[in-house]
């Protein structure tokens, strides 16, 4: 191996190595953190116990953030659902389509993912004040449909785009209405795209911060700015063990839409 | 005879387009109303908050922290995500299936979890310090939580899935002949990642790097959480005088100002790599 090769090899191995530290130091740290004897937030855990876990199930201890865990997932099923409905119909639309209204439609579709979500909540709180609405859960799923839509719209695109148009030609040739065509031409094949599409959007609202910084109230807490606050007013364990959970959850998710539709692949591509 | 009720293709775009506008466009353009008036009760018209706003020398200050945290945050996750990124490149199919794993699990996980992360390790009892101490690297606990530099390490392990996700999806559609033919020519390594990698890629860096700096520079928690009060960033602007203090009006400049900066940001990005592609071809 020549000397400049070897240098290249040390350069991008070290580099390389410090980013997946980077990368996925974090999460195995607060996993480990969670199980700690102690009683604040040290790494090594100070020995191994279940009891931050015990204290975030207790109903009475922990109602709150039960309270607001609930809101989160509530929120994020109705986006999600109402973010894949409205991705999928426009990415149909969108489709082998080209020309600048097209080309327009669909920057301003996936603009909310480069514009700073941060004025827009401000923007979202402003708009529902003026039109008299009190903080409700409904707004906050409003605003978080708008911000993960373009998740879920490109990865049904990109299964659209994989959709030979022959099939779509043959079907309507044989007689089948737009509708039969759809549903079973269509849909079976871009199936896998929208289910990954659904997962992102979901956990994309279930992630949200700008959004719910703003809609939030009182009486719809949601659960990451909950954990923003235990970690603000004092460093509460229990939000360890909330990471721990929320770690546990995704990658358990991941696991099987791996399997079930090659989620990493089609993030990738 | 039926009648075929047949559907214009494009009208299905219709149900989001408006949602968008309604849900989306209205209230940016409200945004922009809203700054355009004196008082905190909104009532009357003028350009008062715009004026106190840029006058004040505190606020550039803000919007320069603001933007040179983004750039720094691009250059710290290329500095080690294009590495990455490399590793994936010579990597066999199986092992790009574990890194691509490995860069999409932490993009998965909540961004408060992850910043909650960083409080461990960059803590004053934290990962950092005790190793530091440990191996007598330094006689007192460093303080890196509430430091820019600290927020950057932060931001690199937030924001690389960001960079990494289109500098990958690039990178597998690259044709391995052409480095190849590269090192069957003779060119050292460091010659083929300049002369052939770099400049094929530059699109997917390009976007990632876009990307990175967008959310780096809005990424509200994180910079409050780790950069504390001592650090100061448009987006804690924009919180304490909406949600604080409850001046809409200077609120919404501050949000403008924001969404500006991070807009001339990402068009000074793109600006780069078609110079830079320029350059390579």
């Amino acid at each position: 191996m020549r000397a400049k090769d070897l240098s290249y090899a040390v350069v991008v191995g070290l580099l390389a190595g410090l980013g997946f530290l980077i990368l996925v130091g974090p999460v195995v740290i607060v996993l480990l953190t969670s199980f700690t004897q102690g009683r604040s937030i040290r790494f090594p855990p100070t020995g191994l116990s279940l009891q931050w876990y015990q204290l975030l199930f207790d109903s009475v201890h922990s109602s709150q953030i039960h309270r607001a865990a609930l809101n989160s997932l509530e929120v994020a099923v109705v986006a999600m659902v109402g973010a894949t409905v409205l991705a999928t119909l426009a990415s149909v639309a969108l489709a082998r389509r080209s020309g600048t209204w097209v080309r327009a439609l669909d920057t301003f579709f996936m603009s909310p993912l480069i514009l700073p979500m941060l004025a827009f909540g401000l923007a979202a709180l402003m708009y529902f004040t003026f039109m008299g609405f009190r903080p409700s859960l409904a707004l906050i799923a409003i605003g978080h449909v708008v911000v993960v839509a373009p998740l879920a719209l490109r990865t049904t695109s990109a299964s659209m785009s994989q959709l030979d148009p022959a099939l779509l030609e043959s079907s309507a040739s044989l007689g089948a209405s737009w509708f039969y065509t759809f549903r079973r031409v269509t849909l079976p094949v871009i199936a896998p795209g929208i289910a990954a599409g659904a997962f992102l959007a979901f956990v994309g609202s279930l992630d949200n911060v700008p959004i719910s910084l703003f809609l939030a109230g009182p009486r719809s807490d949601m659960l990451p700015i909950r954990m923003w606050g235990m970690m603000e007013s004092m460093l509460d364990v229990r939000v360890a063990a909330v990471s721990g959970v929320l770690i546990a959850t995704v990658l358990v998710l991941m696991l099987v839409m791996e399997r079930v539709v090659g989620l990493t692949r089609r993030l990738r591509d | 005879m039926t009648v075929r009720v047949r559907p214009a293709e494009w009208q299905l775009a219709l149900p989001l387009a408006l949602a968008y506008a309604a849900f989306f466009l209205v209230p940016l353009l409200l945004l922009i109303g809203v700054s355009a008036f004196d008082d905190e009760k909104i009532t009357t018209l003028g350009f008062a908050q715009w004026r106190k706003f840029l006058a004040d020398p505190f606020t550039w200050k803000v919007i320069v922290d603001t933007v040179k945290l983004g750039c720094l945050t691009v250059a710290a996750t290329t500095l080690v995500g294009y590495p990455v990124a490399l590793v994936y490149l010579g990597a066999g199919a199986g092992w790009q299936r574990v890194i691509l794993f490995v860069v999409i699990l932490p993009l998965l996980t909540s961004v408060v979890v992850r910043t909650f992360a960083w409080i461990v390790i960059l803590g004053h009892e934290g990962v950092v310090n005790q190793t530091l101490l440990w191996l007598g690297l330094a006689p007192a606990p460093l303080r890196l939580l509430q430091t820019e530099p600290g927020l950057v390490i932060a931001l690199t392990q937030i924001e690389m899935p960001l960079l990494l996700l289109p500098l990958l999806s690039v990178m597998s559609r690259m044709d391995p002949s052409l480095r190849d033919a590269s090192a069957a020519l003779g060119a050292s390594k460091w010659r083929t990642l300049v002369r052939v990698t770099l400049p094929l890629s530059l699109p997917g860096l390009v976007a990632g790097c876009m990307l990175v700096f967008a959310s780096s520079t809005t990424a509200f928690i994180s910079q409050f959480v780790i950069g504390g009060n001592r650090l100061v960033y448009l987006p804690l602007l924009i919180w304490q005088q909406s949600l604080v203090v409850y001046n809409w009006p200077l609120a919404s400049v501050a949000a403008l100002t924001l969404l500006v900066s991070v807009g001339l940001g990402v068009a000074a990005i793109a600006a780069l790599g078609r110079r830079g592609r320029a350059y390579a071809v």
